[in-house]
């Protein structure tokens, strides 16, 4: 047993780390965010430059790995820095969506592109009535000879205003809910009868409503086999699933960190606030918190990257999103209120921290749907 | 439904909580009012989360006033109604309930009860009736960068300079102080004596020359609360409210009765109805609704609970209140127990949003929006008011604050 990193993974940490620490304080993420599509490009070249994009892939895709413990390092450091390029819509969501479906064309086109930092790309799953539930697809495609015509609606797509290509998935045949009949598909995002709402999330992403109406797609745009496409799909939103977990785990422990620094230097009644036990037992708990967080995280990207059955795999990545949703709500709410008034405002990070982890803990599932997911699992 | 019967010689002590006849008619009164006065173009906005802009408060308080509502906790001779504690508690509930707002607190809760018990006559000529009208907003100058929790140890100076006080120093936190015409301010007169003996209690008007005002913004994106800059502001002693050095005393009744509502169980109460209606219509992704979940049905029955023992805790009080007792140490119950019921509601409309926690879309909440709404009513307003709110836990004394008073005083640790 060994929870030590290898070599390489020692240095991508510290590459990352680097990165964040000497280009990415929060001055500077502020700036990025006023850029023209919410992130800086500068940045996303680098991170292909340095070959941060390649790591969501297997080596005989072209990438570096494709291993769920590479991805955690590299996420756990985003989170600690707060890094908003679309590095999970774009390489962990669309990445691996085309990695698990693509045909050898497809993936040889696509997968370069994106490993080359030349490519931005989202993923259009969830719908106004699926929650959670990635079975849950009432957006339909229908055949007509060589084509397929889109129509439906797609909420929160993560990266949608950025991308040139969407992956849509739709109904290609039986009910809303049937495991079969779900079929995913490339979208040029400005082809005829694509609509976007477009805005920016809470924690500063880009994202938007997508609305398809009447969208004529070749089946050359088929990802994969048509109505197959649901155990993929399940198969890399639980990827994507650990990854914000590790990035939680990153930012909560500058929560932290950030929130004992303060309770030793802030002063009240004449003395730092951290000396205050009433204080300090709630600064333990959260630190007990993070190293639990950060310990089932662990055991979740250890057993993605094992032989184990799907079944086991979903059940641990359920049981780390749960563990890590009830620690964001807990840690985050203490680091705000330990801080005070001066953590609700808008000039202090741990604001902006405290709502990343807030957008995390509702994406792709809160505390409860995957508790329940957990316990339906065997 | 709630009437307290008290204790007393005259009665024997029979627990019920039962509205006389009396009671249920004033409670007719008051909903047909509100049906009929509460203007439909707020109504409208309250309902859809749109914001509220300066003059829809304005507005309907003058009516409020107009009909002589406007005060219910302002003894009579002031403009106050003269209600039973009951009355108040049927106003506060049915108000609360229809979604129509308390007048603005700054004047009619916090400096109004100040300058009418201490204030001189003079004073209270001057600034009672213009904040009945709602003529004439306040905002609160209590906290500073370093003065939070300790607010005793505030820095804000007031010299004498003749028949002037001369101010220098910053306030923080100041809600609403790019609106308000004048500003009721705690500042240090001396600073030989200890914390709390040194503090006058002053009224200013924001358009002394000294006064800058510089926005906060929120996590929310809104400059809701403002530093307040004060400069060689020259405020006429005039302006000082009973004593000097008499402040901290004089603050602290006014904390009494900021605690009043505090718990806003009408307010919680009336967004977990929306709740229960908004979830019964949410799919969940299972072919169900929301409240099949029995986890979420769960966690929302709790709150109701826990919402209901509050309502009583606070009718507890209230009963205490109406046999001339102070709201004592025990409202802090009110605030801890009111404030995280409130958070806790917050966090529960965003896991009814789902995804739609997510988008920051501001501009669909404003009046006269004709995009694409997104979300479901006001479900993409969830995460932005869950960040908001977390300072309910913080303002008015933290909630921390609020355990050391009933460790203190009530448990005598």
């Amino acid at each position: 047993m060994d929870f030590s990193y290898s070599e390489e993974q020692q240095m991508l940490q510290d590459s990352v780390q680097k990165f964040v620490a000497s280009q990415y304080d929060f001055e500077t993420r502020c700036k990025v965010l006023e850029k023209e599509g919410g992130y800086d490009k500068a940045n996303w070249e680098l991170f292909a430059e340095l070959g941060w994009l390649t790591v969501p892939f297997r080596e005989e895709d072209g990438g570096f790995s494709g291993s769920a413990v590479d991805l955690m390092v590299v996420m756990e450091e985003f989170g600690r820095g707060l890094v908003v390029e679309p590095f999970l819509a774009t390489a962990v969501l669309a990445g691996g969506l085309i990695s698990a479906l693509g045909s050898d064309a497809q993936k040889s086109e696509l997968l370069a592109t994106i490993m080359e930092g030349k490519a931005q790309l989202a993923t259009a799953y969830a719908e106004p009535d699926s929650r959670y539930n990635l079975a849950s697809v009432k957006t339909t495609a229908v055949r007509q000879g060589e084509e397929f015509v889109l129509n439906g609606d797609k909420v929160v797509v993560l990266n949608a205003p950025n991308a040139a290509q969407i992956i849509v998935t739709a109904r290609t045949s039986g009910e809303s809910g049937d495991r079969d009949g779900i079929s995913a598909f490339l979208v040029d995002s400005q082809a005829a009868g694509v609509t976007l709402r477009s805005y920016a999330t809470v924690d500063g992403q880009q994202a938007a409503e997508v609305h398809l109406k009447d969208v004529k797609v070749t089946s050359a745009n088929l990802l994969g086999e048509e109505g197959k496409a649901l155990p993929a799909l399940e198969q890399t939103i639980d990827q994507a699933t650990v990854a914000i977990c590790s990035e939680a785990v990153g930012a909560m422990d500058s929560l932290l960190s950030k929130t004992v620094e303060y309770a030793k230097t802030r002063k009240q009644f004449g003395v730092p606030i951290g000396t205050f036990q009433a204080l300090q037992h709630r600064m333990a708990e959260m630190f007990i918190d993070c190293q639990l967080a950060r310990s089932i995280v662990i055991m979740a990207a250890m057993k993605l990257d094992s032989n184990e059955s799907a079944e086991q795999k979903a059940k641990a990545v359920s049981a780390a999103k749960s563990q890590v949703g009830r620690a964001i709500r807990k840690v985050g709410q203490e680091a705000v209120q330990i801080h005070g008034g001066i953590a609700v405002t808008d000039e202090l990070d741990v604001g902006h921290y405290f709502k990343r982890v807030t957008a995390i803990e509702h994406q792709f599932g809160t505390t409860d749907y995957h508790t329940r997911r957990y316990a339906r699992l065997a | 439904m709630t009437r307290i019967v008290l204790a007393g010689p005259s009665r024997r002590t029979k627990v019920n909580a039962d509205f006389t006849a009396e009671e249920l008619t004033f409670q007719k009164d008051v909903k047909a009012f509100l049906e009929s006065e509460f203007p439909s173009d707020i109504k409208h906005k309250v309902d859809n989360g749109i914001a509220l802009e300066k003059d829809d408060y304005v507005r309907w308080q003058k009516i409020l006033n107009n009909k002589g509502w406007a005060a219910p906790n302002w003894p009579v001779e002031y403009g106050g109604t003269g209600w039973t504690p009951t009355q108040k508690y049927i106003f506060a509930m049915e108000m609360g309930l229809y979604g129509a707002m308390e007048p603005v607190a700054f004047g009619m809760k916090m400096v109004a009860p100040v300058i009418y018990s201490f204030g001189s006559e003079e004073q209270k000529q001057r600034f009672l009736p213009d904040i009945l009208a709602s003529n004439v907003w306040w905002c609160q100058g209590y906290s500073e960068p370093n003065a939070g929790s300790d607010l005793a140890s505030l820095k804000t100076t007031a010299v004498r300079d003749g028949d002037h006080y001369v101010v220098n120093g910053t306030k923080t936190w100041t809600t609403l102080g790019q609106h308000a015409d004048w500003i009721f301010c705690l500042v240090r007169t001396d600073s030989t004596v200890k914390k709390q003996e040194g503090i006058s209690f002053l009224l200013i008007d924001m358009k002394t020359p000294g006064i800058t005002v510089s926005p906060i913004v929120l996590l929310d994106g809104e400059p809701e609360v403002n530093e307040v800059h004060f400069d060689d502001v020259r405020v006429p002693a005039e302006n000082l409210i009973g004593e000097e050095n008499k402040g901290w005393t004089y603050a602290k009744v006014l904390l009494t009765h900021e605690r009043t509502n505090i718990a806003q169980v009408p307010n919680s109460k009336l967004r977990l109805r929306r709740l229960r209606k908004i979830a019964s219509e949410t799919a969940d992704g299972f072919g169900g609704n929301l409240l099949d979940d029995p986890v979420f049905a769960g966690k929302l029955a709790e709150v109701e609970i826990q919402i209901t023992a509050l309502e009583f805790a606070e009718l507890r009080t209230l009963a205490a209140v109406s046999v001339g007792k102070a709201p004592g140490p025990e409202s802090s119950i009110l605030k801890v127990v009111g404030t995280e019921a409130s958070q806790f509601i917050d966090e529960l409309y965003m896991e009814v949003a789902a995804y739609h926690s997510m988008p920051h879309v501001k501009d669909q909440f404003t009046e006269g929006f004709s995009g694409e709404h997104v979300g479901t009513g006001s479900l993409a307003a969830s995460a932005d008011k869950y960040f908001n709110h977390r300072k309910k836990s913080i303002y008015g004394g933290s909630n921390e604050v609020q355990k050391n008073i009933i460790s203190k005083a009530v448990l005598g640790l």
